[in-house]
């Protein structure tokens, strides 16, 4: 082939400056306890904008409604969930006191618990699939593949931000303010993030290896769902196998969500053992999401 | 100063059937978890080496200088991709190490990470971030990216409604418009037209010898190669057969890839009521010197071990693709060839002009028929391994998307 004929029309770029220090790296097989490289994170955080800004476009491509479906989706399940378990199921009797002493609605009391639930649950049925979705990124090219299921994170939080929006409004209309405990919310929004995150890395690695997770997370999350106060009320001092529910880290969030965006008492101890739990998942889905991660360009 | 790359006995070894079963189960875990103390005990008896242990590469070890082009070749199968593979860090392994100076970016796929509904320009951003750009280095470059890919009046529509030609030169245009010191690149100049092809070519130059840059790549084009690269490596099974300048190795390649021959067909399965008859097939050049390539003369020759005599046996040798659908069949038959096989061992040789096959792996199906019947026919007798060759005698050749048979033609105005 002639390349003497080939000069580009393009102007070339001038090279960009060699840096003094060239980075140098090993390649070789890992074994045991791998650390997690923040500096190469760091490097790749544009990836992790644009993956996430992918999602979240992609998402309601060729929808006629588009980004609408953020917030239906949330009212249609408050709306449901406020007919079932408030109109026929009557909990609504059972909603605590000072909450029925601010003229809390039904509706909202869901809703607030709708946020970090929908939040969690998106995160992991979608952050689960994420790995074994794109296989194709996997197995052709390198970039830190903790992003794949943080990016997915990442789109639902999107989601969930505008449902807050929603969440106020809605507020605003039953005549309510926010009180004053709402500057939590930063915080246990972060607790939520990171409770989706490590449930979703175990998840992920986890669908990776055996496809039958992608099965067992439909059941997952619609069990776990049920033993978390996402539509009923949940009164803890009740009976001992409710005391039960309390080690679900989902009942600590749903709860601090409600403490802090519509003032009902906060139950502190159920607060902390979520966090202790959010901790252990979070650290346990890092350690295998990295020690099976040697392995994903292999078997994907 | 310090090589670029340095490859010290990396060896990578895959499980058969891991990745052939493609969904490992649960279930399979828990199986093999109790099984595991069995096999293990079955194993300190000394049974041998473990069941389904395939080494894609065996202790390659070998050192790419600052600035200079390297390709690696080497048949289907030979490891190349497995390489390219590990450098980029996408898998690992088993043994051994390579250092990389360098920040190394690898092409192993035209348009990885495209996603079909964003429009070209979104794909930019998305397709460099992968890559491993940032932003401002995306911006900063977007115009050139787009000049390059001849696509400006397109930057807005998704990539799913490009033509496949656009598709790969706007992929192509953001892989070249990294700066990493070292680039991996894998066959992907194999896609697109001959006139982009050229231009990849030129940049990939262009890259190296400008910009003091070091490339590693993937090439089945032998002219490519010798043209661009400075060294070769020669890849077979797993292993390095020889790395040197890019000329002697590409000779070298040529030269002992030309045969191919299986002679245990007489056990092969067949159908029921089938005297098999069939014991070897095996595929030559017919010139000393050249080889098993487009529009080279070849030797196909069939080695039979006959029991009861065949009469008007009509012999036909079947070309598939890859993707398993038949290419060409060639018949003595069609050439009114039909031949009487007596009781013994003969073999009968098939002489081709020249090879219309373009270069590719081929399964071969071999049939005799005889008075109405199958006499005997064997699929997947075995593959083999078309090189790159210079069909017209001008140096032209056809794109992958325009098929897998050659033929010349006459071109006039009526």
């Amino acid at each position: 082939m002639d390349l003497s004929a080939t000069s580009s029309p393009v102007a070339i770029s001038a090279p960009a400056p060699i840096e003094a220090e060239i980075p140098e790296f090993e390649i070789r097989p890992s074994r045991g306890w791998v650390a997690i490289d923040f500096r190469e994170l760091f490097h790749y955080r544009d990836l992790l904008y644009f993956l996430i800004w992918r999602d979240v476009k992609v998402r309601y491509k060729q929808t006629v409604l588009g980004f609408a479906w953020a917030i239906v989706q949330p009212v249609v399940n408050m709306v449901i969930f406020t007919t079932i378990f408030g109109g026929f199921a009557k909990f609504s009797d059972q909603v605590p006191q000072e909450l029925r002493d601010r003229h809390v609605p039904y509706s909202l009391f869901v809703y607030a618990g709708l946020l970090p639930w929908m939040l969690f649950s998106t995160g992991l049925s979608n952050g689960g699939q994420s790995l074994a979705n794109q296989q194709n990124l996997l197995t052709k090219v390198y970039f830190p593949r903790l992003f794949v299921p943080t990016a997915v994170i990442g789109a639902a939080l999107v989601d969930t931000l505008i449902s807050f929006g929603v969440f106020f409004i809605l507020m605003f209309c039953s005549g309510m303010i926010p009180p004053w405990t709402t500057i939590f919310m930063p915080v246990l929004l972060l607790l939520t993030v990171l409770a989706t995150m490590g449930a979703a890395f175990t998840l992920s690695a986890l669908t990776v290896t055996y496809r039958d997770f992608r099965f067992v997370l439909g059941f997952m999350v619609q069990c776990w769902m049920f033993v978390s106060p996402v539509a009923y009320p949940l009164n803890p001092n009740a009976h001992w196998k409710v005391w039960l529910l309390r080690l679900n880290p989902m009942y600590g969030i749903i709860n601090g969500y409600r403490s802090s965006l519509l003032g009902e008492h906060w139950d502190f101890a159920g607060l902390a053992i979520a966090i202790v739990e959010v901790a252990a998942i979070l650290f346990f889905g890092l350690y295998y999401f990295k020690k099976t991660e040697r392995r994903f360009a292999d078997i994907a | 100063m310090s090589p670029a790359i340095t490859i010290s006995d990396i060896s990578k070894c895959y499980q058969l059937g891991l990745r052939a079963e493609k969904y490992l189960t649960f279930r399979d875990a828990l199986i093999s978890a109790v099984k595991a103390p069995f096999k293990r005990l079955a194993g300190l008896r000394g049974n041998g080496p473990i069941e389904g242990e395939f080494w894609a590469l065996k202790n390659v070890s070998f050192e790419v200088q600052r600035g200079e082009v390297v390709a690696l070749i080497g048949r289907n199968g030979a490891g190349k991709s497995t390489l390219l593979k590990i450098l980029s860090r996408i898998v690992e392994p088993t043994e051994g190490s390579a250092r990389m100076r360098g920040r190394v970016a690898s092409l192993l796929e035209v348009g990885t990470g495209f996603h079909p509904e964003l429009t070209g320009r979104e794909n930019i951003y998305l397709n460099g971030a992968i890559l491993g750009m940032h932003k401002a280095e995306i911006d900063r470059k977007f115009d050139e990216i787009v000049a390059f890919a001849e696509t400006e009046k397109f930057l807005d529509t998704p990539v799913k409604r490009y033509s496949s030609g656009m598709y790969v030169r706007l992929a192509f245009a953001v892989a070249a418009h990294l700066e990493p010191e070292i680039l991996i690149v894998d066959e992907v100049l194999s896609v697109g037209d001959a006139e982009f092809q050229k231009k990849c070519l030129g940049r990939i130059q262009q890259v190296a010898q400008g910009d003091g840059r070091t490339v590693l790549f993937v090439s089945h084009n032998m002219g490519a190669v010798r043209q661009l690269c400075d060294r070769a490596v020669y890849l077979r099974d797993g292993k390095m057969v020889s790395i040197g300048p890019s000329a002697d190795v590409v000779t070298e390649y040529l030269n002992s890839a030309s045969e191919t021959s299986e002679n245990n067909l007489l056990s092969r399965p067949r159908f029921q009521g089938i005297t098999p008859c069939i014991a070897g097939f095996s595929c030559r050049p017919a010139e000393a010197g050249r080889h098993v390539a487009s529009g080279a003369p070849v030797i196909f020759q069939i080695d039979l071990n006959v029991t009861e005599p065949i009469q008007n046996a009509a012999v036909t040798i079947m070309f598939n693709s890859d993707q398993g659908y038949r290419v060409l069949g060639i018949s003595s038959r069609c050439e009114g060839e039909l031949l009487t096989l007596q009781p013994g061992k003969q073999s009968v040789v098939c002489k081709v002009d020249s090879l219309p096959l373009v270069s590719g792996r081929f399964n071969v199906d071999l049939e005799i028929f005889s008075a109405g019947r199958v006499a005997d026919y064997i699929q997947h007798a075995t593959a083999i391994d078309v090189e790159f060759g210079d069909f017209y005698g001008n140096g032209q050749t056809l794109l992958p998307f325009e098929g897998p048979i050659l033929a010349r033609s006459h071109w006039t105005f009526a």
